[in-house]
């Protein structure tokens, strides 16, 4: 069990809010969250559908262990095709909506069609209805939330929502909720803002007690939880730097795209790092970082709760940021950092707490804005184009100025959401936008960490680093230690990380435990909570299956092996310092490895013989 | 030795591990509307603060209570509610003036933390050690030892 077996369709256009029972055939083969909504999604959508227009669907799915107990239980997915890359989107947030929503009653939302005017979904366990969302339309993500707690009088309703920015149509914007958690990547806000569907508003007093086994659960989450609690990444390196503990590590091995990936290293990483973040600030002796946070049952606890020195020129006289917020992770400390070659921490912080309250990726937009710099150093952008603002690589103004204009989507904020892709064809150099199948890379250069590269060429999502996690192994040496420098062997590492990954993303656990435990420490805790057998063998087949059907459907949006690739900076540029020093990304010999691997042709089609072992949909 | 929950907000980090914990051992689920602790977040300040019965020894609760539906648990020190007796009334949830004792309208009687008959089970799921099970007369040993350590006795020595 573990499914409330209950899923909700609420049709936008006609206004209408339906219930239906759970697939249980498809949840056998998909599990829940990304893998299950996928495959309602490709049952029901198009592939060659327009991201942006009505016919598009947005799911919102949990996992069957979100809710529950196990650590890191509060996960949800959101499931649409994107409108930065044409792929399927898939993006996942932690938080406490995901739990809510199951506590409520519901294993899914299947959201169609286009709302005449702004909405909101009201859901309070098995009640849902729309109720207009006109006052709220043209607010920001905080300021929604504020509003829907106000009208509901209930504090304890949780919220999903979008911001201006994806009002303004900027192509990667997130769906924020709990204020600063986020499904962040591939424009999923876009999408939902373009349904006029503004929040989710959730309270659910239901519980999650359809447990297959409570006993042997509660005996397995104990243990795996001491598994995390006694592993030096989750249990001390996370907890007390975050996701950032990398910023310095990544740097040394020459691994950190600098100013738009120009170099692989950053003379001023330490300014912005995990350990920058705990230390004293001169102007007013206090630190950046408050403390840790931990979403719903999460026993890691990597999320940062900072804030920014009172006196800093980003926030001098605007009182409303002096407080606490959601802090700097890893991804955007780089991208909004190293990557513009910008080392303020506070101005990084207060772009970070932008991005949460108007609802846009911050991996996306640094490199996005890297991009702009380096063509503004071209000459090719002028101060004309960006109506007077400097775009120099490290001008900490620029890039807040840059950030204020992207939420409200005016003045040159309206290209920069155009993404790095696009932008950079607009102003005649494709070249320089660092992205795969039109998604900006996060922080790993593919010279110093030859897996990554792989990783970006295939994911089924545009460039990311959390389709395959590979840095685990090539970094951290999780499971085991593999050399970042060489390409031997990380077809097959890339390909058992995506597969492992799909199946951790289905669950509803959060991909983070997966640096102590495997799909060893997992599959029990599925097998414990859920009806049917989730074996490990199982659990790794249908990461596969998701896999191959996620690919499937981009190769019916029209993707083809070709875009399978990297920028030519990363192909042919080689490293100029660092451990890889002379080196570029050895795609060339990985990929043709790893179509044989996947069982694909030699131009990276899905063959009859994979379709029919993965039971994939004619 | 009568022990107590001991709650250190500085180490909470908010993950309801402990309203999960409280709903499965006395609801049967993971269901943390139905939770006898809470943790409040208090987002501005950045602080996550849980909270339950204190087990008050005058307690209001149970002076305040029509059918003697609350008695001493004797061996935990608890002030248990009878479920047999309780009619609902919720005079107790007035008179608390804490707000730990809460009106299930599920079943039509209230709730408080009872300390799971000795065995807490939000201090056993806390993965942080913000809620500890322990000695009622040292509740504030960790504290004390925490400012002891602070004190600079190099120059004395």
């Amino acid at each position: 069990m573990a499914w409330t077996k209950q899923i909700l369709r609420v049709n936008l256009s006609n206004g209408t809010v339906t219930t239906e029972p759970l697939n249980m055939e498809w949840a056998n083969d998909y599990l829940g969250q990304r893998g299950l909504a996928t495959r309602y999604f490709v049952a029901e959508v198009d592939a060659t559908v327009d991201a942006l227009g009505p016919d598009n669907k947005l799911i919102m799915a949990t996992g069957p262990l979100t809710g529950t107990m196990a650590s890191t239980g509060g996960r949800y997915s959101v499931i649409t095709k994107s409108p930065l890359t044409g792929t399927i989107a898939c993006s996942n947030s932690g938080g406490f909506i995901g739990a809510e929503l199951k506590n409520a009653g519901w294993d899914m939302i299947i959201f169609e069609g286009k709302a005449p005017a702004p909405v909101y979904l009201y859901v309070e366990n098995e009640h849902a209805e729309l109720l207009p969302a006109d006052d709220l339309w043209g607010k920001s993500v905080w300021e929604t939330d504020e509003l829907i707690h106000k009208k509901h009088q209930d504090p304890q309703i949780r919220i999903c929502c979008v911001g201006r920015a994806a009002e303004a149509g900027c192509l990667y914007s997130a769906i924020v909720n709990d204020l600063h958690r986020a499904a962040g990547r591939s424009g999923v806000g876009t999408v939902m803002a373009s349904k006029n569907l503004k929040a989710v508003a959730v309270r659910g007093t239901k519980g999650v007690g359809n447990i297959k086994d409570p006993i042997r659960f509660m005996r397995e989450v104990a243990a795996q939880k001491k598994v995390l609690a006694d592993n030096a990444v989750t249990g001390a390196g996370l907890p007390k730097y975050g996701t950032q503990v990398l910023m310095n590590v990544i740097n040394e091995m020459g691994a950190l795209p600098t100013r738009n990936m120009r170099e692989v290293q950053f003379e001023n990483a330490h300014n912005v790092s995990g350990e920058a973040m705990h230390a004293l600030r001169k102007s007013d002796g206090k630190p950046n970082l408050t403390r840790n946070a931990g979403c719903f049952g999460c026993t890691i606890a990597c999320g940062r709760i900072s804030t920014i020195d009172q006196g800093h020129f980003s926030v001098a006289t605007k009182p409303e940021y002096w407080g606490n917020s959601g802090g700097l992770e890893y991804e955007a400390a780089w991208a909004l950092g190293p990557n513009t070659g910008v080392d303020d921490l506070d101005a990084l912080t207060y772009v970070n707490f932008l991005c949460n309250e108007d609802g846009f990726d911050p991996i996306s937009f640094g490199a996005t804005v890297s991009a702009a710099m380096e063509l503004f150093a071209m000459g090719v952008i002028t101060l004309e184009d960006t109506g007077g603002l400097d775009l120099s690589f490290g001008s900490a103004e620029a890039l807040v100025k840059a950030t204020e204009l992207t939420a409200k989507g005016e003045g040159f904020g309206k290209i920069l959401g155009m993404g790095s892709k696009r932008m950079c064809e607009k102003y005649g150099h494709p070249e320089l936008s660092m992205t795969v199948k039109g998604q900006e890379f996060p922080a790993y250069d593919p010279r110093g960490i030859q897996g990554m590269g792989l990783t970006y060429a295939t994911s089924n999502r545009g460039a990311c680093h959390l389709r395959s996690y590979t840095v685990s192994s090539e970094v951290l040496g999780i499971p085991i230690k593999t050399d970042p420098l060489a390409t031997d062997g990380k077809p097959e590492l890339v390909i058992a990380f995506q597969d492992a990954t799909a199946a951790v993303d289905s669950s509803g656990l959060c991909l983070f435990t997966t640096f102590a435990w495997s799909l060893v420490n997992i599959a029990p805790q599925i097998d414990a909570a859920c009806e049917g057998d989730w074996s490990v063998e199982k659990c790794a087949e249908v990461g596969a299956r998701i896999w191959n059907l996620e690919r499937d459907f981009n190769m019916r949006a029209g993707l083809t092996g070709a875009d399978d690739t990297l920028p030519k900076r990363l192909l042919k540029d080689a490293a100029n310092v660092g451990p890889a020093k002379g080196l570029v990304s050895g795609l060339d010999v990985m990929l043709p490895k790893y179509y044989e691997l996947r069982g694909w042709t030699t131009d990276g089609q899905l063959t009859e013989e994979i379709r029919n072992r993965y039971g994939l949909p004619a | 030795m009568l022990k107590s929950l001991y709650i250190n907000p500085e180490k909470c980090t908010g993950c309801l591990q402990c309203e999960m914990a409280c709903s499965y051992e006395n609801e049967g689920g993971f269901n943390p509307s139905r939770s006898r602790i809470k943790v409040f977040t208090f987002h501005d300040a950045g602080r996550f603060v849980p909270y339950t019965c204190t087990q008050c020894d005058e307690a209001w609760c149970l002076k305040a209570c029509p059918v003697d539906a609350i008695v001493v648990n004797k061996l935990t020190g608890a002030k248990d509610i009878i479920n047999d007796r309780c009619v609902g009334c919720k005079v107790c949830t007035i008179a608390c003036p804490f707000g730990t004792v809460n009106y299930n309208s599920a079943i039509g009687k209230v709730t408080k933390c009872d300390l799971c008959g000795g065995d807490p089970q939000c201090a056993a799921a806390c993965p942080t050690g913000a809620i500890t099970y322990i000695d009622a007369d040292a509740t504030g040993l960790e504290r004390m030892r925490s400012w002891a350590d602070k004190i600079n006795t190099q120059h004395a020595a």
